[in-house]
């Protein structure tokens, strides 16, 4: 009796990981094939492929250095002159004689840097404390689903900007990484909570009950088919992040909390302090970085809204 | 309900008591601590050592944290480092300006959010829906900081439209009843008073409320277009119910339910936004004392009452979104 039960459970088990539809196209291929189609998607990766493309070249792009001071910017500069467009510098000056244009393009770097890590950093920090949350039922797996929803709830228990303030003011010399670290700090228990919730949706539903009435152990039913079909939100929320992550370090910067480097130009700290602090001498200062900072921030906000819709299983046909 | 009630405040009490821990520890445990704060990064080893010993510092961190929640309990916060003046006076007279403001951009979120999110919804996919659709987008995607400044540069310098900064006209002398500026002066009658405060008022509470706009329009939107395409919509319409009928008690009410917790949150989020606004316009609430208190030398008795009370603030919040949402709910019993 004990072979064709065990021939009828694998067989069932191979059907319950598969997908429900025919002809077998799995959910992110099928995704995908509908992200490529959606022009919103395409705009929002147009947007983030021309930002990376603006980084990675960014020595042959920039037409100075942007850490050179030039003689012909600093001859008039005054705090209430920054010179303008001129001949070679088509962007002009920033406040202290460097050139405003290639101090864009190399920020782009920087703001890809901040941006990157700091989302990566939350992300995994995230997906550790919530797949920890979410996956184990039983009394013990309850009690550590306790412990940690009620750390995110003490980290949820702060607006997320006071938080990453919170977190910088106490540290005596800001740099680079305390904004970085910060500001993934803000969005770890954002993704423990949505990944936990999805999670725990994923555990009550039929095909998990399915595989688990027919005796698939816990950790491959976890790792099978519980996470892959968890993840998907929280993929979106990463890109989505990376938006708010760029405009999160530039407040930080506004609050004077941002990385006090003055060589380094990070558009979030371009337009933070010196934007706003010469904006009645040179308003570009401030607009030219918002406008960099708002198309970034819009094109990651358009992919992941747009990949959001393709992986909602409600829009496959 | 009653036992639900309960146990969710006893979990927020919990909660507020970790939070008031971690940053006891925190404010004190990394360099550039309260000492150093107040001498400088030059003073002598002996001048520190006796500050420490006169703040308490050199006890052990329990005792110093026992006495921390004995002068929470009590209201006692000690005296600001930068003005001497005790911290809850200080918070206290920058309360009701945070209030005012924030309510302020609540009512401008939800009042124009939700109809936004409904008529975007009603005209999925046309030019209607398309633009406000790309307004959310774009109200997300700009630091407020930067759209204050815009605001203020463009709307005060060359137009006078609006004041630049502040809560009230120098030289308007208005009777203090509330500290909330806009209703004492409707209370008291002082009516040009009432509308210099609501003139001042306009362009912080629109700064402050573009990115909770933007996302309650964007969840409204969203879930309206959900609960449309729901078979109960589809039923309704079968039965003949009139229109307004379908669409009041079918289609709002139910979509209004994901729209509750975005507003609950997006209120407690108000107090973050608020520290950037309320630095562009000098508005003079918690927002600027939590900016002042960490700008330079940090201010650490404010910085740590602000913390806690904001927290407070935000989990009180919370509280009564997830309360509330078993009264909209029936079938949701929060337990």
């Amino acid at each position: 009796m004990k072979p064709v039960t065990q021939h009828k459970i694998e067989k069932l088990e191979r059907l319950a990981a598969s997908t429900a539809e025919p002809g077998g196209v799995s959910l992110l291929r099928d995704a995908s094939r509908r992200l490529a189609r959606n022009p919103v998607a395409i705009v929002g990766a147009v947007i983030v492929l021309l930002f990376i493309l603006v980084a990675a070249l960014a020595p042959v792009i920039a037409p100075h250095d942007p850490v050179a001071r030039y003689a012909e910017l600093t001859r008039e500069l005054t705090v209430d002159n920054i010179p303008g467009a001129q001949a070679g510098f088509p962007f002009g000056s920033d406040p202290l004689g460097r050139d405003f244009l290639s101090r864009l393009v190399y920020g782009s770097r920087q703001t890809l840097f901040v941006g990157v890590v700091a989302t990566a950093l939350g992300l995994a920090v995230g997906i550790a404390l919530g797949t920890s949350a979410g996956a184990f039922p039983g009394r013990l797996g309850k009690w550590l689903d306790l412990g940690i929803m009620r750390v995110t709830d003490v980290m949820l228990a702060l607006p997320s900007l006071l938080l990453a303030v919170t977190l910088v003011a106490v540290v005596a010399r800001p740099s680079q990484w305390t904004v970085i670290v910060a500001v993934a700090l803000v969005n770890v228990p954002i993704f423990a909570r949505l990944l936990r919730g999805s999670m725990l949706a994923q555990r009550e539903s039929d095909h998990v009950l399915a595989a688990r009435a027919l005796g698939v152990r816990q950790g491959a039913i976890v790792l099978r088919h519980i996470l892959p079909n968890s993840v998907g939100p929280v993929i979106v929320q990463a890109t989505l992040t990376f938006g708010t992550a760029i405009i999160e370090a530039a407040a930080l910067s506004f609050l004077g909390l941002g990385d006090p480097d003055i060589n380094r130009a990070e558009w979030g700290q371009m337009l933070g302090v010196d934007g706003v602090r010469y904006l009645e001498v040179r308003p570009e200062l401030a607009y030219y970085p918002a406008i960099a900072i708002i198309i970034v921030a819009l094109g990651f906000t358009l992919l992941g809204e747009a990949m959001r819709e393709a992986l909602d299983p409600k829009n496959r046909r | 309900m009653l036992r639900v009630v309960v146990r969710r405040l006893l979990q927020m009490v919990v909660t507020l008591i970790a939070l008031s821990a971690l940053i006891f520890v925190w404010l004190r445990s990394l360099p550039g601590g309260p000492v150093e704060a107040l001498l400088g990064e030059r003073a002598t080893p002996e001048r520190r050592a006796l500050l420490t010993k006169a703040l308490g510092y050199d006890q052990p961190i329990w005792v110093q944290y026992g006495k921390f929640l004995e002068r929470v309990v009590t209201g006692n916060f000690g005296n600001s480092i930068r003005s001497g003046d005790s911290v809850a006076a200080t918070i206290g007279r920058a309360f009701p300006a945070t209030i005012e403001l924030s309510v302020a951009a609540l009512i401008i979120a939800v009042g124009i959010g939700i109809p936004l999110g409904y008529l975007a919804a009603r005209h999925r996919g046309r030019i209607l829906d398309n633009v406000i659709v790309v307004g959310t987008l774009l109200g997300i995607a700009i630091p407020i900081f930067f759209l204050g400044y815009l605001l203020k540069d463009q709307l005060t310098q060359g137009l006078h439209w609006f004041p630049p900064s502040g809560r009230q006209s120098v030289g308007i002398d208005a009777t203090r009843v509330t500290g909330f500026f806009v209703l004492d002066g409707l209370l008291t009658r002082e009516f040009d008073a009432a509308a210099d405060a609501l003139w001042h008022l306009i362009l912080p509470a629109v700064t402050l409320a573009t990115i909770p706009l933007a996302v309650i329009t964007r969840i409204t939107r969203g879930s309206v277009l959900e609960v449309l395409g729901e078979d109960y919509v589809r039923t309704a319409e079968a039965k003949g119910l009139r229109t307004r009928t379908i669409r009041g008690r079918h289609v709002l009410r139910n979509a209004l339910l994901p729209v509750t917790t975005t507003i609950g949150l997006q209120t407690g989020a108000l107090l973050g936004g608020a520290i950037l606004t309320e630095r562009v316009y000098n508005w003079g609430g918690l927002g600027s004392l939590i900016s002042d208190s960490i700008t330079g030398s940090r201010d650490y008795p404010v910085l740590q009452a602000l913390i806690l009370l904001a927290a407070f603030v935000f989990v009180v919040i919370n509280l009564i979104v997830d309360l509330s949402y078993a009264l909209i709910d029936p079938r949701v019993r929060v337990g």
